[in-house]
């Protein structure tokens, strides 16, 4: 059993009332950081345990607290990004769902690293019935003592609220947030100036993951060091990992960093492998965003080193045979499953979800999606398929926001690993139009079969 | 004050100038093209992703490029900057992109648009745009809408840009109208079918850089390279009074406020100028229009430059016959 930091109690009954979660050990951080520590030390202790972004991007987290501006005499805020929406990604959900308090906890400690006199969690709008979980956490917290005025005597006040949103994937990215939670639209910001140094109402302001709060809680308690010894390299601590697909055990996991890719697949503690035996086809492994991998370049690298659950390590070969760990939605293939299929699927929440505020991910995100549902259904040809690749090239590192990105990526990554199976699309195009196609019949690879011919 | 570089022409602006700004100020054709950004509209620029630029050097203490192209229009200028535009061919081919991208859903009915001729998409498509477009689905349409009594919407030419939206936030009050729904349905609306009615509102039009937004007094009377611009002038209680009268004839077929060459009004005007004085005795006339960043119209009208040295060479030969004085021969002509 690998270690567990955020959902070791997570199964005791009724661990979302105050009283259960207080006996188990909650609010501990609380209580050390206000009143044995500085804001100044409690910023430390994150910035030496190496904790990265749980959100996708990964960006150390000390670090980003420690941009804060600290000299404006501007309020602070915290912002806690419960805006969880990417496709294949379910954990923000279950620590909120099961262990309310844990963010509640986090978010006082972070709120006190940070000198914040006001925090809020804006949470999703289709998450509304967690809005009424997390609010009762809070008004426990009140009651106790935890939150409101001169906290635990110690003289530090701090007002915590939940937001729900109008249900949109761009307010997950940050400057959209912060747009939404001031009540405008939520189209994305033009970076600088970041958050840290004009964010919500133009005060300085740290957005964070759920996941990313919560995991401030083991830090202060154990204290950096001790948590930077959890994991491998630069990725340390735990991590939750939404698995879904093909497998038999779907499920939210929380591993240590650096656990190989292929015991986490293969191992009965986590998603006991491919269901009905089938063959395992490919991996997206950090939710829709990020470059899909074929099943042989997830488990090994291109060097032939063994790949493992971390930041580096997924990331190794770049774009060109690597992934990024993302926000840990892991989605798993089998050898029935049409990438096409599955791309086009992608390419049809992005272009929903963009939010038409520049142009090449308003117009670009439709693009790909109409010739995606072309090709998918029969009616491509044989040029389209250098037609997505140029455009996804044109919409990549050309857009205000990261949306534009993590639209293109997944095409250029499909097209780039399984690009026989959009050349089979178009030359048969009476075999795909049976939505199971692949079920039927397998797609088999020409190119392998002549190599084992020969 | 910062030094900064732009295609290899060194320049000195004041702190805090955009890239675009810097670039406005040598001029020419390294000037980056702008679709949403406008100089006095606060918060414009950043979306339409035409004024892409590479920064190959941040500044002189950080001499790092930047990772990705930046819009020019929002990014300041630092000491020591190097920027490349049309001497980067990365940047010629991200702009050949967006102009794909905004011709993509654009119905390219010129032959009856009103704008034709002035705008900035055409000049812009003429330019970077691609002969044949590669998209093979349906276009995207809408109806056509008034928003007042004197404005129409044409929401499929509209290229997204929010210039109008920030005319009707900054300039006017009471906002009742900006951006409804998302991504590619996004459109341009006013609040549950509300007119646009303010002294004011007729600047979305001189705004719109394609033919989203039209005037509706003027909408189909003229091809406006056969109209004749003159500057003319009016004590107005309300704006400036500086307006460009568009004739012909003795007619006054449309007034809209005075654009500089990169298409920006400077001083706007009220919708009393604007629709209610269409009788030449209302104004006091300059002198034709100076026109020269819109070329069609330019080529039928005045101040061309060859025309007007031809014609101080004929007063010349003139003054010679009168044999009066010998000036020196206009060396442009006689090369």
């Amino acid at each position: 059993m690998g270690k567990k930091l955020l959902t070791e109690n997570i199964n005791v009954p009724g661990i979302e009332t105050f009283e259960v979660y207080r006996k188990n050990g909650g609010y501990a951080s609380v209580e050390k950081a206000l009143k044995t520590m500085t804001p100044d030390e409690v910023t430390e202790e994150v910035k030496k345990s190496g904790l990265r972004g749980r959100g996708g991007a990964g960006f150390p987290a000390g670090m980003k607290w420690s941009f804060l501006d600290r000299k404006s005499e501007k309020p602070r805020y915290l912002v806690c990004n419960a805006d969880e929406s990417e496709p294949g990604t379910f954990k923000d959900r279950y620590l909120m769902e099961k262990m309310p308090h844990l963010l509640v906890e986090g978010m006082i400690t972070g709120s006190y690293a940070l000198g914040a006199k006001t925090s809020y969690i804006y949470i999703r709008g289709e998450y509304m019935y967690i809005v009424r979980i997390l609010e009762k956490a809070i008004d426990e917290a009140y009651a106790a003592g935890f939150l409101g005025q001169n906290i635990l005597g110690t003289g530090y006040s701090l007002d915590l609220y939940v937001h729900p949103g109008a249900g949109a994937y761009i307010c997950g990215e940050e400057t959209a947030l912060l747009e939404s939670l001031e009540g405008k639209r939520g189209n994305p910001r033009l970076k600088p100036p970041f958050p840290a140094v004009a964010g919500l109402y133009a005060a300085p302001t740290v957005v964070n993951n759920v996941e990313t709060i919560a995991a401030v809680v083991p830090i202060v308690n154990l204290g950096g060091d001790e948590y930077a010894k959890t994991g491998i390299g630069k990725s340390t601590g735990t991590k939750l990992i939404s698995a879904s697909g093909h497998i038999n055990k779907p499920g939210i996991y929380e591993i240590e960093l650096g656990l190989p890719v292929e015991e986490f697949i293969y191992s009965d503690e986590y998603c006991g492998g491919i269901w009905k035996g089938r063959k395992m086809k490919a991996v997206v492994a950090g939710g829709s965003s990020v470059p899909i991998l074929p099943a042989d370049l997830i488990l090994k690298t291109a060097k032939g080193e063994q790949r493992l659950m971390t930041y580096e390590s997924l990331a190794d070969g770049g774009f060109v045979s690597g992934t990024m760990l993302g926000s840990g939605g892991f989605i798993v293939y089998d050898e029935t499953a049409c990438i096409v299929r599955n791309l086009w699927t992608f390419a049809r929440f992005y272009h929903h979800e963009s939010c038409g505020q520049c142009s090449p991910c308003r117009e670009g995100t439709g693009w790909m999606e109409k010739v995606l549902h072309r090709i998918e259904h029969g009616h491509g040809h044989s040029g389209d398929i250098d037609l997505l690749v140029d455009v996804a090239k044109k919409i990549e590192g050309n857009t205000i926001c990261p949306l534009g990105d993590a639209a293109a990526w997944p095409v250029a990554s499909a097209i780039r690993h399984f690009r026989e199976e959009f050349e089979y699309h178009v030359k048969y195009p009476e075999k795909v139009k049976n939505p199971k196609h692949f079920e039927v019949e397998p797609f088999v690879s020409e190119k392998k079969l002549e190599a084992v011919g020969a | 004050m910062a030094k900064v570089t732009i295609d290899g022409v060194e320049v000195e602006v004041a702190d805090g100038t955009t890239i675009l700004n810097a670039a406005r100020q040598i001029g020419g054709d390294l000037v980056p093209p702008a679709m949403c950004y406008y100089t006095s509209l606060k918060d414009s620029g950043g979306k339409c992703r035409v004024c892409l630029v590479k920064v190959t050097q941040g500044s002189a203490k950080d001499p790092r490029p930047m990772p990705k192209l930046v819009a020019s229009c929002r990014t300041p200028v630092m000491d020591g900057m190097v920027v490349q535009n049309i001497t980067s061919p990365e940047v010629l081919e991200a702009r050949k992109g967006v102009v794909e991208f905004l011709l993509l859903n654009h119905p390219l009915d010129c032959p009856i648009c009103d704008q034709a001729g002035e705008c900035d998409l055409q000049n812009l498509a003429y330019e970077h745009g691609a002969a044949k477009t590669r998209y093979e689905e349906d276009r995207r349409t809408f109806e056509k809408i008034d928003i007042g009594d004197k404005i129409k919407l044409h929401m499929t030419r509209c290229i997204l840009c929010y210039r109008c939206t920030y005319v009707a936030d900054q300039l006017t009050d009471g906002r009742v109208h900006g951006i409804m729904n998302r991504g590619d349905k996004s459109e341009i609306s006013t609040y549950i079918e509300k007119a646009v009615d303010n002294d004011f509102s007729g600047n979305m039009i001189d705004v719109c850089p394609v033919g989203a937004l039209t005037d509706k007094t003027f909408r189909f009377k003229s091809r406006v390279w056969f109209t004749n611009p003159q500057d003319a002038h009016r004590d107005c209680p309300k704006c400036s009074g500086k307006v460009v009268l568009w004739m012909k004839g003795d007619d006054v077929l449309r007034v809209s406020a005075r654009k500089d060459q990169y298409g920006e009004v400077k001083e706007y005007i009220c919708n009393e100028c604007r629709y209610d004085h269409k009788n030449v005795a209302d104004w006091t006339v300059e002198g034709p229009r100076h026109i020269d960043r819109h070329s069609v119209i330019a080529q039928n009208h005045y101040e061309r430059t060859d025309l007007l040295a031809m014609k101080k060479e004929i007063e010349r030969q003139i003054e010679f016959e009168k044999g009066k004085t010998l000036p020196e021969p206009n060396p442009s002509l006689t090369a």
